[in-house]
């Protein structure tokens, strides 16, 4: 196939996802009683998860929406398409994605004005994913992710602040400053890291499985890695194990589609990554839509705790490129990257929700998007100037006794702080 | 002159250590890696435990092993034991009855799969669990190696220590046996000791495996365990108490007193380090001083510089490669701290810089009479 074929047939695939998605939201129904259908999902929502991080001002009457794309599945049933929800839930979701997108836009800022220093990967595109996977768990729920992890601090209860301190390298950061972009974790809700290394993190998922196994506490471990990482060789071991035990594992596939600026095709035989478990139950998701999201999710922790790993391919997109020194234009077209961004765009289909069913008014929602860029306009400013951490922590923290090692190579005059 | 050095260290520290002292004693913090400079040099202080005797039977390696799994086991029910067939006992028998007595939750086995083995092991650790994982031969470490590097050791730092993977022990046998060929045979530890976080172990006798599997499985930071699978079967300990003990990480031990040379070991070249005293002091009535390490990292400069200031003269022997192992760390280290202690430039008997042969590996490994050369050569200088 040459090259010019093969980039016109993957243009050709994400064009089938922005057709089917473009369908969506005509098919809106309104209803104050509860759905009757996909009536198994219904219990995990009410297990939803704790405190937020944008507070809501709607109601919580259920309305149903029929989302627009069907879940393609691999050896299971798929869930309804007919989602409840509710205008408060709507309103949290566009909250949160456009709060997460403004942090992203932030710390592009901050990296080319040098504020952030080392690799720096940005979510912005791929939010529904994170918001509606915390819609259907809870944070009793495990969950470890790739170096991509900026918003799923966020979605685990932490907030702008100190991830932005973090990936300054700031004390009040949420590890303290030691993890940067790619390593940081929660430990009270039970956020398990992002990992700078591609694929690592996918073992370390089935062991947080096993223990929720071992402890039975009904709950499951979330492990997340991208489409470039799939092809990764420890994600089958880790899929072979978690499946020859039965552990409740959610193995999450964030396809955007580019591993690096490789498209799927030509790095994956098979692109269809739900399906790769072999032997694994899958289902692919529209990972633009948090309420597709959502079902999917509360359908795929049901399906773990009682059967066992499935794999949830979400079909995403990532605006910004790889990582900061990739333009992410070298390797697609920006009519690619704009269409999705008009089509499928995770913040714009909530917002037209918001003013198509729930009816709020326009200028409410700019209100809105004001309070939240200043919370992140406020948060940039929080971490520039917060001090950089004690001298000491560069030495602390590498064994459990974390004072009185030596550091060998380290200049005398600044070993200060021992002991 | 053999006399003289042992009188004078008593006198004053080397300059250099002395001056690493003031810096580095910190108030005899357990983690130190230089312990208690203050101390007296009394090399004998620490050579107690596996001299001393206790309540204790006849006990190969492998049943030493064994019995530190199944006290770890026995006082924390989240104590997990896996890795390739060690259900059924292990390919070298040191988890046998374990499934029997704890159940196949917490004795299972794995894939052939030490990435996945090791990073599941990861992920129990964090989760709360002591996960003792076993990799069938330290040859097969290498695919689990990004785990171990990149993930294990820095956990607890890149995360501000909220999720250290502190409970992962991994056990794997190492070494020569004589027949084993380049797979089955190598001593990787050197690899492991160039990562910050990780704890390498390395037991020579049956007491010390118990009480420092004991220990490593306690300890809150990952520990690379590699056991001398040479002496599974063939080392035996009559002092190997039935009930559980440490044998404490990060020290070493003074097995032997001696005033001439400084002969550093660990694993199972400390038999052949004393086999080579012996014939040293046959040959010469030269006395030798033999320290097995124990720990690799952190490791006890502390008792190393602390001999070779007494007698003036280092030979270090391990089975691994020469070139970046582990002796070459000792060297440089003793050589800043004990420069003007030193009599005669410090040597390495090691193995070859080859891949460990499937013939000739009589010729590769560091035998007695190679390192009794190196020790007259370091007497004679």
């Amino acid at each position: 196939m040459s090259s010019a074929m093969a980039l016109s047939s993957s243009l050709m695939r994400l064009g089938a996802s922005r057709l089917s998605s473009m369908m969506g939201l005509a098919r809106v129904a309104s209803s104050s009683s509860m759905s009757n259908s996909s009536s198994s999902m219904s219990s995990s929502f009410s297990s939803s998860s704790a405190a937020s991080l944008v507070t809501t001002s709607l109601g919580d009457a259920p309305i149903t929406i029929e989302l627009p794309r069907p879940y393609d599945t691999h050896l299971c049933e798929p869930p309804s398409t007919t989602v409840t929800t509710t205008p408060a839930e709507i309103e949290k979701f566009f909250k949160t994605t456009y709060l997460m997108r403004r942090m992203e836009i932030a710390c592009d800022v901050l990296y080319k004005g040098k504020f952030i220093r080392g690799f720096c990967h940005l979510y912005d595109g791929q939010e529904a994913i994170i918001v509606g996977i915390e819609a259907a768990l809870t944070w009793n729920d495990s969950i470890v992710t790739s170096y991509r992890d900026h918003c799923t601090h966020l979605g685990r209860g932490g907030n702008v602040k100190e991830v932005i301190a973090e990936l300054l390298g700031k004390a009040p950061g949420c590890s303290k400053g030691n993890g940067g972009s790619m390593h940081m974790y929660r430990k009270e809700t039970n956020f398990y890291g992002g990992n700078g290394i591609v694929g690592a993190q996918v073992p370390l998922g089935a062991g947080l499985a096993f223990g929720h196994k071992y402890r039975n506490d009904n709950c499951v471990a979330i492990t997340m890695y991208g489409d470039g990482a799939a092809n990764q060789g420890q994600i089958f071991e880790a899929m072979n194990m978690a499946a020859l035990w039965d552990l409740p594992c959610i193995f999450v596939c964030e396809n955007n589609h580019y591993g690096m600026g490789t498209a799927e095709w030509r790095s994956a035989k098979s692109p269809e990554y739900y399906k790769r478990g072999d032997y694994i139950p899958g289902i692919k998701i529209d990972g633009m839509d948090c309420l597709s999201v959502k079902q999917g999710f509360a359908f795929a922790k049901e399906f773990a705790l009682k059967n066992g790993p499935i794999i949830v391919e979400a079909d995403t997109y990532r605006y910004h490129g790889h990582s900061m020194s990739d333009p992410g234009s070298t390797y697609r077209t920006r009519d690619e990257i704009s269409g999705v961004r008009q089509e499928r765009d995770p913040v714009d289909r909530m917002r037209k929700l918001l003013i198509d069913v729930v009816g709020t008014s326009p200028d409410q929602i700019k209100a809105w998007e004001k309070e939240l860029r200043k919370e992140v306009d406020d948060a940039v400013e929080f971490a520039k100037n917060a001090p950089l951490p004690p001298d000491a922590q560069l030495y602390e923290n590498i064994y459990v006794d974390g004072k009185g090692i030596e550091a060998r190579g380290v200049e005398i005059s600044n070993v200060n702080v021992l002991g | 002159m053999k006399n003289t050095m042992a009188g004078m260290a008593s006198i004053s520290l080397p300059l250099p250590l002395r001056a690493r002292l003031s810096i580095l004693c910190c108030g005899g913090g357990g983690g130190s890696m230089i312990h208690g400079f203050g101390r007296a040099f009394s090399s004998s202080s620490s050579s107690s435990s596996s001299s001393s005797s206790a309540s204790g039977s006849p006990t190969t390696m492998h049943a030493a092993i064994n019995s530190a799994i199944t006290h770890a086991m026995s006082e924390d029910p989240t104590t997990l034991v896996f890795g390739e067939d060690v259900a059924f006992g292990g390919v070298f028998r040191a988890t046998t009855h374990l499934r029997e007595k704890f159940g196949p939750r917490r004795a299972f086995n794995t894939p052939l799969s030490e990435n996945g083995i090791v990073g599941f092991g990861i992920g129990v650790a964090i989760a709360g669990h002591r996960a003792i994982a076993e990799v069938q031969f330290a040859d097969y470490i290498f695919t689990a190696m990004d785990q171990i590097v990149n993930e294990a050791a820095k956990c607890r730092y890149r995360s501000g220590a909220q999720f250290p993977a502190g409970g992962l022990t991994i056990r794997a046998p190492y070494g020569a046996v004589g027949h084993g060929g380049h797979y089955h045979s190598q001593s990787p530890e050197a690899y492991f000791c160039h990562t910050p976080g990780l704890r390498v172990v390395m037991p020579r006798n049956p007491y010390d495996a118990k009480g420092l599997l004991l220990a490593s499985i306690r300890c809150d930071d990952p520990v690379i365990f590699l056991e001398p699978k040479a002496l599974y079967r063939t080392a035996v300990s009559d002092n190997v108490p039935t009930e559980a003990y440490e044998v404490p990480l990060g020290k070493a031990e003074v097995v032997r007193e001696g005033n001439d040379v400084t002969l550093v070991a660990w694993g199972a070249q400390v038999h052949v380090a004393e086999q080579a005293a012996d014939a040293l002091r046959e040959e010469r009535g030269a006395t030798v001083e033999v320290v097995d390490l124990r720990s690799l990292l952190p490791w006890d400069a502390e008792t190393v510089c602390q001999s070779v200031s007494k007698t003036g003269r280092l030979v270090v022997t391990h089975e691994a490669p020469i070139t970046a192992g582990f002796g070459a760390e000792i060297v440089a280290e003793v050589t800043n701290a004990c420069f003007t202690r030193l009599e005669s430039p410090p040597e390495r008997v090691c193995g070859m810089d080859t891949p460990f042969p499937l013939y000739g590996e009589s010729l590769y490994v560091p035998t007695k009479l190679r390192v009794l050369e190196a020790m007259k050569r370091v007497l004679d200088f």
